[in-house]
């Protein structure tokens, strides 16, 4: 797993694309931090971190689309599945490569914190808590990307497929205030992405929505191990 | 070591690869000869653990790819046919990737020297891999092979793409790695599998049409009952001649070679040298023999009238056996 997490997070950089993910994800958060925050002279984040989730089911696509894709356009993927190393080990080195990438992305909220503490008391709890949830969403995020970038060798079709898929997560509640059953309307409340990411930007650290992502996380790490699975069984 | 019981991949309906079986001992060389979409690069892909087998057993030393992949697989150097390589990474950074990857637990630098210097490729070794010819990109691709001393070797195709001096550099490396390897390797090049191997499975369609060492194959069916030969003389008559001869099994008239004179191919019954009574048919109507010579069977023949769907005549199979 070691191997395979430094060469990809050394791809990321040789690629070009950690500069691109990086430089995207500052200049957009550095805008809703000035608008929500800097310009109305408050401290409060809130308004930053919920603009954010649009930001990274942009730009997590992009940190996710390479890593199998071109694995199998480029046939490398023979060398890494006929390796020594189990497909878990080669999954997981992908997903925490880009979550490391990600991490560095969004770390970026404490120095807007130190920024915040030239004027006024930051509420660091708070702060913590909301890079957690950040966390835990691209966590899971990153998995699903992960994942649709096994199902194609193209990356562009990697990408957009992320980007829909990612889209469709955000939209869960609007679909489900769409849908005129009861327990389904009710189900895909709770499986709404954004209303847990919402009470975490609120100041609510739900431990219940952290074993969502975290599962979420897992479960999408588990079916990309299981495309390989199946590849090699077909 | 590796053996193979009963190996058999289908795809739907498909059968790339039909009840293959052999064993490779330690120090063996094994030629995987046949044409494209044989089954050749299909079988060596389940040695491998690439992709699993329909039904059948592969094991490499003793362990079998299923069962426990990774132990099995640790035994292994793999060069598939299109080697593995990121293009976006230098020679070095990638050997070590691939150091790491295998898990080596020999000293980094004097290994990762050693195999440089054997596949020869410790002039490009700060190069980008995307910026190397293709002889090289194979010769890195080998090197990959190579990393952690695996006693098993499995090259498919491993001289394609190379000039012919460096097909015959990569031919001595397989050679003197042989010794103290188990090697397949895989070709469509005859001369190369003759070159190279102790021993050689033709494979086609899915299926071993032959299994021998390659002096064998291509010595035992050498043949003196089948012979072509030039005859100064009228065609029509030469024919009605050479059929009144005993034995003579079929022949017929070639190519116009010279201006009235034709070349004739005959077989006769196996096991009969025909070459005296011709001599004395000729001699007989007051032509000439201008050239006569023995049909012998190259590995070339051989591999031609398998993968053309011909049965081998008996003799040959005996041959063979």
């Amino acid at each position: 797993m070691g191997a395979i997490y430094r060469r990809e997070i050394g791809a990321f950089f040789t690629s070009g694309i950690a500069y691109v993910f990086l430089a995207v994800f500052y200049i957009f958060s550095a805008y809703f931090f000035s608008i929500n925050t800097l310009a109305v002279g408050s401290t409060n984040m809130a308004g930053m971190f919920a603009n954010l989730f649009l930001v990274i089911i942009f730009l997590i696509p992009i940190l996710t689309m390479r890593l199998f894709s071109e694995e199998k356009k480029q046939k490398t993927e023979q060398g890494l599945l006929t390796a020594p190393v189990s497909l878990s080990a080669i999954v997981l080195g992908k997903y925490f490569a880009a979550l490391t990438l990600y991490t560095i992305g969004i770390s970026v909220v404490f120095i807007y914190g130190l920024i915040l503490s030239l004027f006024g008391t930051v509420a660091w709890l708070t702060l913590l808590s909301n890079f957690l949830a950040l966390l835990l969403l691209g966590g899971a995020f990153c998995a699903v990307g992960v994942f649709i970038s096994s199902l194609t060798e193209n990356q562009v079709v990697a990408a957009v497929g992320g980007f829909v898929s990612l889209m469709l997560l955000y939209m869960i509640d609007v679909i489900a205030s769409s849908v005129g059953v009861t327990w389904l309307q009710n189900f895909l409340y709770t499986m709404s992405f954004y209303s847990r990411y919402y009470e975490f930007t609120c100041g609510i650290f739900n431990l219940s929505s952290v074993l969502f992502y975290v599962s979420c996380a897992v479960l999408f790490n588990f079916f990309t191990v299981r495309v390989f699975e199946k590849r090699r069984w077909s | 070591m590796i053996e193979v019981r009963n190996l058999t991949k289908h795809y739907g309906d498909k059968k790339a690869v039909n009840d293959i079986s052999f064993t490779v001992e330690d120090g063996q060389i094994l030629g995987f000869l046949g044409p494209n979409g044989a089954g050749k690069s299909t079988t060596m892909n389940m040695l491998t653990g690439y992709i699993s087998s329909t039904s059948g057993q592969a094991l490499i030393n003793g362990v079998d790819i299923l069962e426990d992949p990774i132990k099995a697989k640790s035994y292994i150097g793999y060069l598939p046919e299109i080697p593995p390589l990121y293009l976006d990474m230098t020679v070095k950074a990638y050997l070590n990737f691939v150091f790491d990857l295998k898990k080596c637990k020999l000293p980094r630098k004097s290994h990762l020297k050693d195999v440089c210097t054997l596949c020869k490729i410790k002039d490009v070794e700060n190069r980008l891999i995307k910026n190397l010819s293709k002889g090289y990109k194979q010769r890195v691709g080998l090197a990959q092979a190579l990393i952690g001393n695996p006693p098993v070797l499995i090259l498919d195709e491993p001289t394609v793409g190379l000039d012919p001096k460096q097909i015959i550099d990569i031919r001595t490396l397989i050679k003197r790695l042989g010794k103290n390897h188990t090697v397949i390797l895989s070709s469509h090049i005859l001369s190369e599998i003759q070159a190279v191997c102790d021993r050689v499975i033709i494979i086609n369609k899915g299926v071993v049409a032959a299994d021998d060492t390659a002096t064998n194959l291509s010595n035992k069916v050498t043949t003196d009952h089948r012979v072509v030969v030039r005859i100064d003389g009228p065609k029509a008559e030469v024919l009605q001649a050479i059929r009144s001869i005993e034995n003579i099994k079929y022949v017929r008239a070639d190519m116009e070679r010279e201006a009235g004179i034709f070349e004739y191919e005959l077989e006769a019954e196996p096991g009969v040298d025909v070459r005296r009574e011709i001599n004395r048919v000729v001699r007989e109507n007051g032509w000439n023999i201008l050239m006569l010579r023995t049909m012998e069977m190259t590995l070339e023949d051989i591999f031609l009238k398998i993968t053309m769907g011909e049965s081998i005549t008996n003799d040959e199979k005996e041959a063979k056996a």
